[in-house]
């Protein structure tokens, strides 16, 4: 995954080059269309749920989300999980001492703060009694994380929990080979100077040979990027649909900067450097400018470019996730519920991306409503061919009944609905930080365009796929 | 370009050998549109570029037919002729092969060498003109391509792609063999199979343009044997006549080494690019077809192709599906034999549970299999995380927890009859109604061992052979008690073991062990007349025997060895007789058990691959010499003395009964024991040399050894009536 989004980094051009043009697409989400989505009747007027605890989202933030490399190179995670952690606490005004849990998600751990949601609650001053843990599933490490803690909470174990994520892929931990670790361990143990100089004897160059993090899917040795190429071959997606689906993204991100939409976005003054405000991936550029690029993984014909992959990304997000007592006896409005979820896995080999289409159907079902109950839909765009997978995959009867085992097709999310704020490949795709931006635009989105549930869907490596059901708070 | 033909006679050579050809009965379907009516090529146009797709009719692979030769021509010549077409893909519609090589059955057909000459005329001339081609084609080509299908892919003006799983697709990117690899797609809105051919297709007709359009070219401009084997000083060597010549010597010499002589194939391919380089392609055409029309016509040629016909049949399961698929299997020893069996079956996905009695043996065999397929980690054919999830499949233990659920046992235990029938009585006690009990033995009859079993129906014989990871023989004795579904259930699962079945029935040593046994016993012989086991071992490799006769000892074990021997010769009494056992007693008592042991007639060292005499073994040899018969003595007597009496025994065994074809004879002879496989086997070997002179040489060995040499009653009925043959 990182080597992949490496990759794709070190082949965006530079963006100066990418003049900021906007480019404008005729995108069908006029108010009229939303008006009327909004006021159908639903499935279901409410998904609460008889004896169980109504969980609640109180609000949510991120730091700006800005290319690896750029204004966060020198920091290291924790100093990013720090800043979402203050910038929750000042949009919320919480007392630090009503938290009862933190949990965070990453994905490439730092080995020094490999709790990085303890070291990171410390230092944005949240009581020492405050327990912390960090989780791990790759691009949904904060959906699991959120989703603990709604677990937390309706368990009766918490009242309170903050939820995050964070990754920093400016700074990876390289390691010393295995042979030159043992070597230094040895000599570590090694009691007199004979024993040192023996091992030291052994030493070979190629000791010096570093280690990189995984750059590829341990089970299949295959990059993300390779798998998302041949995915989209699978499913006849050419190189055009892709990069207008990426040009979407990256335009439709351009216009909620632009109008103030992306409220979520809380600043960042990062130290020895100027304030950061905004995210600065989002580049829409032009579909001539985008064919240009070559194939990233599959060389020469493949259709995966860096223009329509998420590219590689630092930045931390957190929520405030409560009880819904809880919350109105502290007199907060809520922004939303967070319903239904469910986690689901598959082959990591040739469906490694393919998670929401099995997870969507999953968490309607599971919550008793239907596709058309959705009025908004936050899918992770990992790539543009993945998201196109997806919603061929979910628009198939073939594919439900031969690999879902389901009777007819999932259906096809309508596009004036999804995604309508960009995605993670406009956004950027901190990979553990994903999961809250993806609810958090969910839950604004229902509040400004009205409209009741949302769906949030993700893939992630290793085959697996979350989903969510997020409703709005009653005004 | 005729260096590159090379490596397709090779590879053709390499497709009779690992005979991957044709004979299957499939669906045949048709794409092509209404008009035009050919049967196994059709092409389209899309836009500026013919799409040629060959899929032979009624059968799973495309093998180069006369048939398809005519019409790929005529297809090639439309689109010569065409104005619109630029460029043309060729490709298979058949998931997973594009051409498996020559059809065997037509040149099977052939009746002497200038007709098959002719046939490779005429697929020169259609490589040739594929070479020649004004416009670019591109082959693109998923799965097997073979032999002369891998002409067809090689001419320069060829671009080829390739679709496959594994490492062999990217070996042959990496010989220059192809440019490009498409990697095979998972599922999308249609079978992954047929959307990977559409997508191949698909890139190959975007390569075609480029290629008509000048837009791409074709980074493989050396001549593949360049390539593949030399660096850039060396090809330039190349050029000079004398280096050259010291070249063809070197390479003609080490092929010798390799084949003994025995196989003429690869001696005739040098000859061939010989003739190529030195004297122009058209020399070197005519000399491959000639020479390709003489080789079919060989003995090995058709022993080496009725193999492969018997090899086709034995990986079949003639008794049919068993009434319930063996999921759990379970492995009683965990000795170099069990955890062999145990490996075979992780590595195919059957959970598999090693039972031993003792800790240290259950931990040996443990490290076996995970030593046997962490090799293939190093080897790079299996991931680390592959050989993980395999070994996950093996359960090692002590007790017979889980026995309860096994739907097959295999005892591997230590070959003696009471620690059988107790291990046999112990499992009955555990083991579920439906659960077969296989025993794997080299010799004591199945029989026998069921003696003490509550269900003998439920019990069959599985003889492995080791080592079993690279042994493809599986040796299935039967009762006259075991049912079919038993015989079907042991076949299911030896073939999903990935081995070559013979099943025959039950009797003191099968049919392997029998045939070995009177040929061990001549081996004891010779040695004893004063043949010393290097020369012994060179005059059995020189026939075509892979492993020489006295090194076979040392690593069957010599233990082994005596224990077979005794047992045999109590039961067939003086046909089995000839050298002296007290060798292999002697050798037992000095601890000379062989390899095992560090010492047999060898001496063998961990790491060292030279191996040396066992000095110690001249007093034991001296003192049990014997005076040899100068007129049986000869080296072509000895070499004839082994194998006859191991080919008498085979038709005997089939006189017998024990075998049900002869089919099975060879098939087990080659692949268990290492019979010449340029023989083709005894019964192969006794219709190409003839009955009758086999039975002439048992007579002449008769009258110095007695009966041991006397040839059975089938043998002589063939050599009687010329016209009986074991194969029509």
């Amino acid at each position: 995954m990182t080597s992949l989004l490496t990759y794709t980094f070190k082949n965006l051009p530079n963006t100066s080059k990418w003049a900021l043009r906007f480019c404008v697409r005729p995108l069908s989400s006029s108010s009229q269309l939303q008006a009327a989505a909004a006021s159908q009747t639903k499935s279901k007027k409410t998904l609460a749920k008889p004896n169980i605890r109504n969980i609640v989202v109180v609000d949510g933030v991120r730091t700006p989300f800005l290319l690896s490399g750029t204004s966060y190179k020198d920091l290291m995670p924790h100093d990013l999980a720090r800043a979402a952690l203050s910038g929750l606490l000042h949009r919320t005004s919480v007392p630090k001492d009503v938290v009862d849990y933190i949990i965070f998600g990453t994905v490439i751990q730092e080995v020094k703060t490999s709790n990085v949601a303890r070291e990171a609650a410390l230092g944005a001053g949240f009581s020492d009694k405050t327990p912390a843990h960090t989780v791990t599933m790759a691009c949904i490490s904060s959906n699991q994380a959120m989703t603990t803690a709604v677990s937390l909470i309706a368990s009766g174990q918490c009242d309170v929990v903050v939820a995050g994520g964070v990754e920093l892929m400016s700074d990876i931990p390289i390691r010393h080979s295995r042979k030159m670790r043992k070597m230094m361990l040895d000599l570590n143990k090694a009691k007199t100077l004979a024993q040192r100089l023996s091992i030291i004897s052994k030493f070979r160059l190629n000791f010096l040979s570093p280690e990189l993090p995984a750059v590829s899917e341990f089970s299949t040795s295959e990059t993300m990027g390779h798998s998302a190429d041949r995915l989209a071959a699978a499913f006849a997606i050419s190189r055009e649909e892709q990069d207008e689906y990426a040009l979407r993204s990256h335009s439709l991100a351009k216009r909620a900067q632009d109008e103030g939409l992306l409220s979520d976005v809380v600043p960042f003054k990062v130290p020895g450097r100027d304030t950061v405000s905004q995210d600065n991936g989002i580049r829409p550029s032009s579909l001539d400018q985008m064919a240009k690029l070559k194939p990233a993984f599959i060389k020469p014909y493949g259709t995966v470019t860096a223009a329509n992959s998420s590219f590689l990304t630092d930045g931390a997000s957190a929520v405030l996730i409560m009880a819904e007592e809880k919350a109105l006896a502290m007199g907060y409005k809520p922004k939303a519920y967070l319903r239904d979820f469910t986690y689901v896995s598959q082959d990591p080999k040739d469906q490694l991306l393919l998670g929401p289409t099995y997870a969507t159907p999953k968490v309607l079902e599971k919550a008793g409503i239907t596709m058309n109950d959705i009025d908004a839909f936050e899918f992770h765009e990992a790539f543009s061919g993945q998201i196109l997978a997806n919603l061929k995959a979910m628009d198939s009867d073939w594919f439900a009944q031969n690999y879902m085992g389901r009777k007819a097709k999932v259906g096809l999310p309508p596009l004036e609905k999804f995604n309508n704020w960009g995605g993670s490949l406009s956004l950027g795709h901190p990979f553990g930080a994903t999961g809250c931006r993806l609810v958090m635009a969910a839950a604004n989105r229902l509040r400004k365009e009205g409209g009741q549930y949302g769906l949030v869907a993700a893939c992630a490596a290793g085959g697996q796929g979350h989903a969510m059901i997020v409703e709005a708070y009653p005004k | 370009m005729v260096a590159s033909r090379a490596i397709g006679s090779l590879s053709r050579f390499t497709a009779s050998r690992t005979l991957r050809c044709s004979g299957y009965i499939c669906r045949s379907f048709t794409r092509s549109s209404a008009l035009l009516t050919r049967t196994h090529i059709n092409y389209g146009v899309k836009g500026d570029v013919a799409v040629i797709r060959i899929n032979s009719p009624n059968s799973k692979v495309n093998t180069l037919s006369q048939e398809l030769h005519s019409e790929f021509m005529e297809v090639m010549n439309e689109v010569w002729s065409s104005s619109q077409i630029r460029s043309a893909v060729l490709i298979s519609t058949k998931p997973g092969c594009f051409i498996a090589g020559a059809d065997l059955n037509m040149l099977n057909a052939c009746t002497t060498s200038q007709e098959v000459t002719q046939i490779s005329q005429e697929a020169q001339k259609m490589f040739e003109k594929l070479e020649k081609s004004t416009k670019p084609v591109v082959a693109a080509i998923n799965g097997s391509c073979l032999g002369g299908g891998l002409e067809v892919g090689i001419p320069a003006a060829f671009d080829m792609m390739l679709t496959g799983r594994g490492i062999r697709a990217d070996r042959a990117k990496k010989m220059g063999l192809v440019d490009q690899l498409v990697e095979p797609l998972g599922p999308g809105v249609k079978p992954p199979e047929e959307r990977t051919i559409e997508y191949l297709e698909e890139v190959a007709i975007t390569f075609a343009k480029g290629l008509a359009d000048k837009k791409i070219t074709p980074k493989r401009d050396k001549g593949l044997v360049e390539t593949f084997y030399l660096t850039e000083l060396t090809s330039y060597a190349l050029t000079i006549p004398f280096v050259r010549q010291q070249i063809y010597k070197k390479v003609e010499e080490k092929v010798r080494k390799q084949t003994k002589g025995l196989y003429p194939a690869p001696l005739k391919i040098i000859d061939v690019v010989k003739t190529g380089i030195e004297q122009g392609s058209n020399a070197g055409y005519l000399s491959e077809s000639q020479r390709f029309g003489e080789l079919a016509m060989t003995k090995e040629s058709k022993a080496l192709m009725g193999l492969y016909r018997g090899q086709t049949q034995c990986k079949k399961n003639k008794f049919g599906a068993p009434q319930k698929e063996v999921k759990q299997l379970a492995v009683l020893g965990a000795g170099l034999m069990g955890a062999g069996i145990a490996q075979v079956s992780v590595d195919k996905g059957l959970q598999t549970i090693l039972k031993d009695t003792t800790l240290p043996a259950l931990g040996r065999g443990q490290q076996q299999v995970f030593k046997g397929l962490n090799d293939k980690v190093k080897k790079k054919t299996l991931t680390s995380f592959e050989r993980d999830a395999m070994f996950s499949n093996l359960t090692g233990q002590l007790d017979y927890q889980g026995f309860e659920k096994a739907d097959m046992v295999i005892e591997a235990v230590f070959e003696d009859l009471n620690l059988k029938h107790r291990v046999l009585k112990e499992v009955e006690a555990v083991i579920p109604d439906h659960c077969v009990f296989a025993s794997n033995t080299s010799a004591l009859p199945i029989g026998e061992i069921a003696a003490v079993s509550k269900r003998p129906e439920k019990v069959i014989g599985m003889h492995y052979f080791s080592p079993v990871d690279k042994m493809q023989l599986l040796e299935i004795i039967t009762t006259e008690k075991t049912s079919k579904d038993t015989t079907a259930s042991a076949v299911d699962v030896g073939l999903r073991q990935g081995k070559v079945i013979i099943v025959v029935k039950d009797g003191p040593g099968f049919y392997t062990t029998r045939c070995l046994a009177p040929m061990m016993s001549e081996v004891i012989r010779i040695l004893q007349e004063g043949v010393g086991p290097k020369k012994l071992d060179s005059l059995t490799t020189s026939f075509g025997f892979p492993v020489g006769a006295a090194t076979l000892v040392d690593e069957v074990g010599v233990d082994v060895a005596k224990h077979v021997a005794e047992n045999l010769g109590k039961e067939f009494g003086e046909r089995f007789a000839g050298g002296s056992l007290e060798m292999l007693r002697q050798m037992i008592s000095k601890g000379f058990l062989g390899r095992k042991s560090g010492k047999g007639f060898y001496i063998y060292q961990e790491g060292v691959k030279k191996k040396d005499l066992n000095s110690d073994m001249d007093s034991i040899l001296a003192s049990l010499k014997m005076p040899s018969q100068p007129d049986v003595s000869s080296d072509e007597d000895i070499q004839y003395r082994l194998v006859t009496r191991f080919v008498n025994e085979a038709v005997l065994c089939l006189q017998e009964g024990i075998l049900a074809t002869p089919t099975e004879g060879d098939i087990g002879a080659v692949f268990g024991l290492g019979f010449p496989p340029c023989l083709g086997g005894p019964f192969h070997f006794v219709d190409l040399y003839g009955a009758q002179k086999i039975v002439d040489r048992l007579r002449k060995y008769e009258a110095a050894y007695g009966k041991q040499f006397t040839p059975c009653q089938l043998l002589v009925d063939h050599a009687n009536n010329p016209k009986k043959k074991f194969y029509q």
